[in-house]
């Protein structure tokens, strides 16, 4: 029953083993409401990637299942599938030899969108992250900086209206003013929006920031989920170890 | 030099026979080794083969590539059609290398955002690999051409024509105007192919990062 329940994403006992036999995900139960904004945080190594990736089916689930809208992504033509889910990464992974425009209209071009639909789109998702399209939209990526190269990925993630957005440490390499500022602007982003984000990072405060809720992963296993205010409150060893890291940087700029 | 001036229309006719076996054996090279380069990319552990094979034919002499493949039922015929062969054979290394190397090398994220955005893998190859991979592609081009335009010199050993004719015929009448006149028109053709080459690959190398 694809689309009837407010869940998004599901993950079933989904695991993932590479072929050398080390386990990089094990056992994940974890549900995603729909317009829920999901933060995985934990050190590297620890799972958060791999997790995102079973949901787009970059990697396949060697045991248990991930469904999406209800349905197990192996059932899903997998092309439609991804279609459907916008991807921001930390290296945005801009086509080089294609200018902003031709980078942001790509998928509605594959999916055979009228072309003045698409011209209206585009400069509606630029707007969406700040970029007046008669200034960009002819740009190469070597002409823009860090910070507006990750905007057009996100645009570019946008484009289609994906229901779903996942996110891996989109913003991790970026200058810290840059970093605060995109990461306020898809705050307000996700308000207007309500997409169904699933948003890996390492930063406890983007977590907080961000999170409609944050899943802290471990070794390759999920070690809960909490509301943000929850996670601040906690009297659980491993959570509170990342929130006094968190108070202490927080400390000691009050100073 | 003289020889080169008074005679030229037979000039005029080995070069464009030259032309042609340089012509079509690198359209046969291209054909076959352009699709090679990207099975590479889809089935790695073809690569030591693959590569090593073209490797060991280059390492064969010119002229025993002619002779070796004089015998056979087919190619042993006509001598152009198997001067064109061995020059194709010739040229396919570059060709598949670079065709190779230049998918390889596009980087990791680049691959990784289409894949995630829904391009077919046929898509992925047409509007993503191969746009980014061509100007590696075509310096291969042009290193396989500039080899078969001095290879094919040899190839008048055999019969084929072109101007290894002058070259042969100046040393049996150890005459070195009849040489140049075919060295000349041979080194000239293969500075313009160089040239035309790379004035394409530079147009094509603005926007890699």
């Amino acid at each position: 029953m694809p689309g009837d329940s407010d869940i998004a994403i599901e993950f079933d006992g989904a695991g993932f083993r590479l072929p050398d036999g080390k386990t990089l995900l094990s056992d994940l139960n974890l549900a995603v409401q729909r317009g829920d904004t999901l933060m995985l945080v934990g050190r590297s190594g620890s799972g958060k990637t791999t997790s995102l990736k079973l949901i787009n089916r970059l990697l396949a689930a060697t045991s248990g299942q991930v469904r999406v809208d209800g349905k197990s992504v192996g059932e899903w033509d997998t092309i439609k599938l991804r279609r459907g889910i916008g991807y921001a990464i930390q290296d945005v992974g801009l086509f080089p030899h294609y200018t902003v425009f031709e980078n942001v209209s790509l998928v509605p071009k594959l999916e055979r969108w009228e072309s003045r639909r698409i011209d209206a789109r585009v400069e509606e998702v630029l707007a969406l992250v700040g970029l007046p399209v008669a200034e960009f939209a002819t740009r190469y990526p070597d002409e823009l900086s860090g910070g507006q190269r990750q905007r057009v990925g996100l645009a570019r993630a946008l484009a289609a209206d994906p229901p779903i957005l996942l996110m891996d440490e989109p913003f991790g390499a970026l200058d810290p003013i840059t970093r605060a500022d995109l990461r306020t602007e898809f705050q307000q982003l996700q308000r207007k929006l309500g997409k169904t984000v699933v948003f890996v990072t390492h930063d406890v405060g983007e977590a907080l920031q961000l999170g409609s809720r944050i899943g802290l992963m471990e070794a390759g296993n999920l070690r809960g989920v909490y509301r943000p205010e929850e996670f601040l409150a906690t009297t659980d060893a491993s959570v509170k170890a990342y929130v006094d890291v968190f108070r202490a940087g927080q400390q000691m700029f009050r100073n | 030099m003289n020889f080169l001036f008074t005679h030229p229309r037979e000039v005029a006719t080995l070069t464009a026979e030259h032309l042609w076996l340089v012509g079509v054996s690198m359209l046969l090279a291209i054909v076959i080794g352009v699709p090679l380069g990207i099975l590479l990319t889809r089935r790695p552990r073809w690569k030591a083969f693959i590569l090593g094979s073209t490797n060991v034919i280059q390492t064969i002499p010119s002229l025993a590539l002619f002779g070796l493949l004089l015998p056979l039922p087919w190619l042993g015929a006509r001598a152009d059609r198997l001067a064109i062969v061995a020059l194709a054979l010739y040229a396919l290394l570059p060709i598949v290398r670079n065709t190779y190397v230049g998918i390889a090398e596009i980087s990791p994220p680049v691959r990784e955002a289409a894949i995630a955005m829904g391009l077919t893998s046929g898509q992925l190859l047409t509007k993503v690999e191969l746009p980014l991979a061509l100007p590696v592609m075509l310096a291969g081009i042009r290193v396989a051409a500039v080899i078969t335009i001095g290879v094919a010199t040899i190839a008048a050993a055999i019969g084929a024509g072109g101007l290894g004719e002058f070259i042969f015929r100046g040393i049996a009448m150890v005459d070195n105007g009849v040489i140049l006149a075919g060295a000349i028109p041979a080194a000239l053709m293969a500075l313009v192919a160089d040239l035309l080459l790379s004035g394409v690959e530079k147009l094509l190398v603005r926007h890699r990062s």
